[in-house]
């Protein structure tokens, strides 16, 4: 994965602090001198309005404000930025997400990049390192997963960081966004998912590192789209909205997108829940079944939610025969949800994570599976996490869309869509990104992460991502411990 | 299978401009002046600055009510003219428990008549207090699920309101001889409560009244309140006396007393006037509320109303500390169970009232162990009241209650319903439960956030 410079697309960034210079400036160039990151320019004609992006503000050792002999330098914090965001995906993390998207380097000091202020569940959570360890080199450590634990006759995959993309359908976003997502999948050597809505043609190149998704609506599903991937994955639900069928609102229902879901322009898209053909493991064992035939080397994901029963969920999901089983904890991302659902409905994933694990492990068949989290991993911190509770990978999304600067302000829903150009299919809205642009800023978020899970692997003396899987003793609950 | 029950929700604009979660900051000083049609803000993509518009009646500008907060100006505009930051009228609206979120959501309920439905994911706390602490559960796979919400699935949301009987007897021909207590089907499980404060003048009441007709529940309004403009609601009233008044009596489908020493005496004296009626007992909810539910229950009551206070908490002046009190949640359960325990529960209806205020919370609290809720201060809400309580100190209402027509805030009251009610059936349907009457006390449906966190924690 290459790292390229890969800037915002808009000309003013948000930043964490605002410097002003005051008239009482005399330009004698200390602040310039004082500052390392560049925050501070005079040209011949005066000095510059300060770069307050650049500025890492309280975090910082060696203060322009301090300095300034005439106190003409006045810092603080931007009411744009706290007003950035929400509890879950706070203004440092979606800052620091954008900073990752653009440099692809860990963000500096000034930012919480590791987790939000939820005040529960990951965000109260704290890795443990032992204070000795055997030094192991960077290059020895890997973050490989297998995704295919079974012994069957079917793609041996493996992906080389422990997470690949949730399903964003054709037609909650924009064609532009899925296929960065695709190329940054396929350069990382993970894979990223088509969601509900169809298979887009200009996907076929990337049929490798493509999840094919079969949910409630089955819009799009043929045979050729399952048997064009490597790895089929039933929605049984969805986390932000468990136990409701998928929304697409009138408006976002676009000719192109209508003739991909063969379905009417204009009129919203309530997939049913559940699959009327299933109502027990038997019904889901013969869906299984039936993917298996059509694509006789293809695994078979199944992406649940989190009842009080998930365990049941996944265990059946096993005899079934699924090669993966998908938890979408309820704090999960989405292109249109109830706000009920999205707040009241299921358990968070931190809580499913350990207890499938646990009971898998019991059943004597957690080698036999993978375990999948997904549904409010943000950051890098909160992969390890989820590995440490026992999940073998994670699926991002929210994390992705923050990279191509969403600001979630949650209308994705509404009208013509994303007006950032990211979870839309309007015509115009969707030129707003451009598909290299979005795929490095994804190859450069990937990039920060896993030289962060490295790190952490590194830190806890581990060679492998897979070392880590179930280790709770590598955590510790800050209100408890 | 009963007839569905459908409401029609009509779409019924604010009168005022409610406050948005964030403003617009236009930094004058920095603004290069650029010609019109170069200006960021002429590219707004919802057209906010174009739509907006000075409001003669609130004097002030309203373009915060249009913006989406896309930061698409923000970020554009060519001297980094334009910011924002979070709006403290937003912030200052309501209190910790009757949240600016839950306030406004209520005040576009009442507009449209819609479920709520947003993008991304949900981006508040982790867990908190009270509702805020439970989880509701869903089902897939092993237990399925109910597609109840575009009506390719019936869920009934009625429950009866009234005594039950626990087996019926007959006689050798096999003819019936118990006589089965009169028992009210309601259609949703919500009644009205009297509003604790606001403007409460007669258009307010009519249109409690006949958003309680139209949505075929019930008002209950203190008797003295009962003006001959609300007779002909009276089928949906419930006058709320602690004495037998025989015109508050005759006529009405159901009575409500306050809970007093002789009251099973009153429903006797109430039943030989009118033996069609159903009566309520209005019980304050706090330390004795367990024995005496138990009590009043064994007694014969029909239907208990436990009264909580405006955030759900249980209302005792003994207790001088006031964090200790417990929420309706916790109370409800317990007299759940007890009724449960003494083999009771089915000969008695629950409702509560107090701290139910938004729909997931009706479906909670039903969970938890009631038949049902009484709402009050939602119905205030719809008619855009701000939770100022100026009007308790005889201060004008800064949305002009007094001035509220009935017809208006009746459908706004019946949009607030009909969305409650699609979002009870959401959940419902998610958990795969087809009847309202099945949900009272399904604590396998529910996960607990102190029960998780010992689970997965301790």
């Amino acid at each position: 994965m290459e790292i390229k410079w890969t800037p915002s697309r808009f000309r003013n960034l948000i930043s964490k602090y605002i410097l002003k210079r005051g008239s009482a400036c005399i330009k004698c160039g200390i602040c310039v001198k004082t500052c390392q990151f560049g925050v501070h320019k005079i040209y011949s004609a005066g000095p510059s309005r300060p770069k307050d992006a650049l500025c890492i503000g309280d975090a910082c050792l060696d203060k322009c404000i301090d300095k300034c002999p005439e106190d003409a330098l006045t810092m603080k914090l931007n009411p744009a930025f706290e007003s950035l965001g929400d509890f879950r995906w706070a203004p440092d993390l979606i800052l620091s997400t954008w900073y990752q998207a653009e440099t692809g380097k860990i963000p500096p000091g000034h930012l919480e990049y590791k987790t939000g202020a939820s005040g529960g569940g990951f965000d109260k959570l704290e890795l443990v390192f032992p204070k000795e360890i055997d030094e192991i080199p960077e290059e020895e450590i890997t973050t490989t997963i297998p995704l295919n634990r079974r012994d069957e006759e079917r793609y041996k995959v493996e992906i080389d960081v422990p997470w690949y993309g949730g399903g964003m359908s054709f037609g909650s976003t924009a064609l532009n966004v899925m296929i960065a997502r695709a190329k940054a999948s396929k350069t990382a050597n993970t894979f990223t998912s088509t969601g509900e809505g169809g298979y887009p043609d200009a996907l076929i190149p990337y049929d490798d590192h493509i999840i094919t998704q079969i949910a409630t609506g089955l819009f799009g599903v043929r045979e050729e789209t399952i048997q064009r991937v490597r790895i089929v994955e039933f929605k049984y639900a969805q986390g932000a909205k468990p136990g409701l069928g998928g929304h697409l609102l009138g408006e976002k229902v676009t000719p192109e997108v209508a003739k991909m879901r063969e379905a009417v322009v204009g009129s919203s898209l309530f997939s049913p829940f559940p699959f009327h053909s299933v109502y027990s493991i038997e019904d889901h064992k013969k869906h299984v079944d039936w993917i298996k035939e059509i694509n006789p080397k293809g695994l078979v994901s199944v992406k649940v939610s989190t009842p009080t029963d998930v365990d049941m969920v996944a265990i059946g999901s096993y005899y079934a025969g699924a090669h993966i089983v998908h938890l979408d904890g309820s704090y999960g991302g989405t292109g249109a949800a109830p706000n009920i659902a999205k707040k009241n409905i299921a358990m968070p994933i931190e809580y499913a994570i350990p207890k499938v694990h646990k009971f898998l492990c019991e059943e004597g068949v957690r080698d036999k599976i993978t375990l999948i989290a997904s549904g409010g991993i943000r950051s890098a911190y909160d992969v390890a996490k989820a590995i440490a509770l026992g999940a073998d990978g994670c699926v991002i999304g929210t994390a992705e869309l923050i990279a191509l600067e969403c600001v979630k302000c949650g209308n994705c829903e509404s009208g013509r869509g994303c007006v950032r150009g990211i979870a839309t299919t309007d015509p115009e809205l969707s030129k707003m990104i451009d598909t290299g642009w979005a795929t490095q800023r994804l190859i450069n978020l990937y990039s920060s992460w896993r030289t962060q899970l490295v790190g952490i692997l590194k830190r806890l003396g581990m060679r492998s991502i897979k070392e880590l899987v179930g280790r709770r003793d590598c955590l510790r609950h800050l209100d408890y411990q | 299978m009963p007839k569905k029950y459908h409401i029609k929700p009509k779409p019924t604009p604010n009168r005022f401009v409610p406050p948005r979660k964030y403003v617009i900051i236009e930094q004058d000083q920095y603004c290069l002046h650029c010609p019109t049609n170069a200006c960021i803000k002429k590219d707004c993509p919802y057209d906010v600055y174009t739509q907006r518009r000075f409001d003669s009646a609130e004097l002030r500008d309203i373009i915060d009510y249009f913006c989406k907060g896309c930061f698409r100006c923000i970020q554009g505009c060519k001297n980094n003219a334009l910011s924002r930051t979070l709006n403290p009228e937003y912030l200052v609206l309501g209190d910790e428990y009757w949240t600016p979120e839950i306030i406004t959501s209520a005040y576009n309920q009442s507009e449209t008549g819609k479920i709520p439905v947003s993008g991304a994911g949900y981006g508040g706390p982790f867990t908190g207090e009270g509702f805020d602490s439970m989880w509701t559960d869903m089902s897939e796979i092993v237990r399925p699920t109910r597609d109840g919400i575009h009506g390719r699935e019936y869920i009934a949301t009625n429950i009866d309101l009234g005594k039950k009987l626990s087996l019926l007897e007959f006689d050798n021909e096999g003819g019936l001889i118990s006589e089965p207590p009169p028992l009210i089907d309601l259609p949703m499980p919500i009644i009205f409560n009297p509003l604790p404060f606001g403007v409460l003048n007669q258009e307010v009441a009519l249109a409690m009244a006949k958003s309680a007709k139209i949505l075929d529940t019930f008002m209950i309004i203190n008797e003295s309140k009962l003006s001959r403009q609300l007779i002909p609601y009276q089928n949906h009233l419930i006058p709320l006396t602690n004495k037998v008044i025989e015109d508050k009596i005759s006529g009405f489908r159901m009575v409500e007393f306050f809970d007093c020493n002789d009251v099973l005496a009153l429903i006797e004296a109430a039943r030989a006037i009118n033996p069609k009626i159903v009566t309520l007992i209005r019980l304050r909810l706090d330390n004795g509320v367990v024995a005496r539910v138990l009590e009043l229950t064994k007694g014969g009551a029909e239907v208990i109303h436990l009264c909580a206070d405006e955030k759900g908490k249980e209302l005792d002046a003994t207790n001088p500390q006031r964090d200790k009190t417990r929420f309706i949640k916790e109370i409800i359960r317990e007299v759940h169970l007890s009724l449960i325990e003494q083999s009771l529960r089915d000969k008695v209806t629950l409702i509560v009232s107090g701290g139910i205020a938004d729909s997931s919370h009706l479906a909670k609290a039903i969970l938890s162990g009631v038949d049902g809720a009484a709402i009050d201060l939602p119905l205030l809400v719809a008619l855009e009241c701000r939770l100022c309580r100026n009007c308790k100190e005889g201060l004008p209402c800064p949305v002009k209650l007094e001035t509220v027509d009935a017809e208006w805030a009746a459908q706004r009251m019946v949009n607030l319903m009909n969305a409650w009610h699609s979002q009870l059936i959401e959940v419902m349907g998610a958990m795969g439960i087809r009847e309202a009457r099945r949900l009272r006390g399904e604590f396998g449906r529910v996960m607990n956030f102190t029960d998780l966190e010992e689970e997965c924690w301790k």
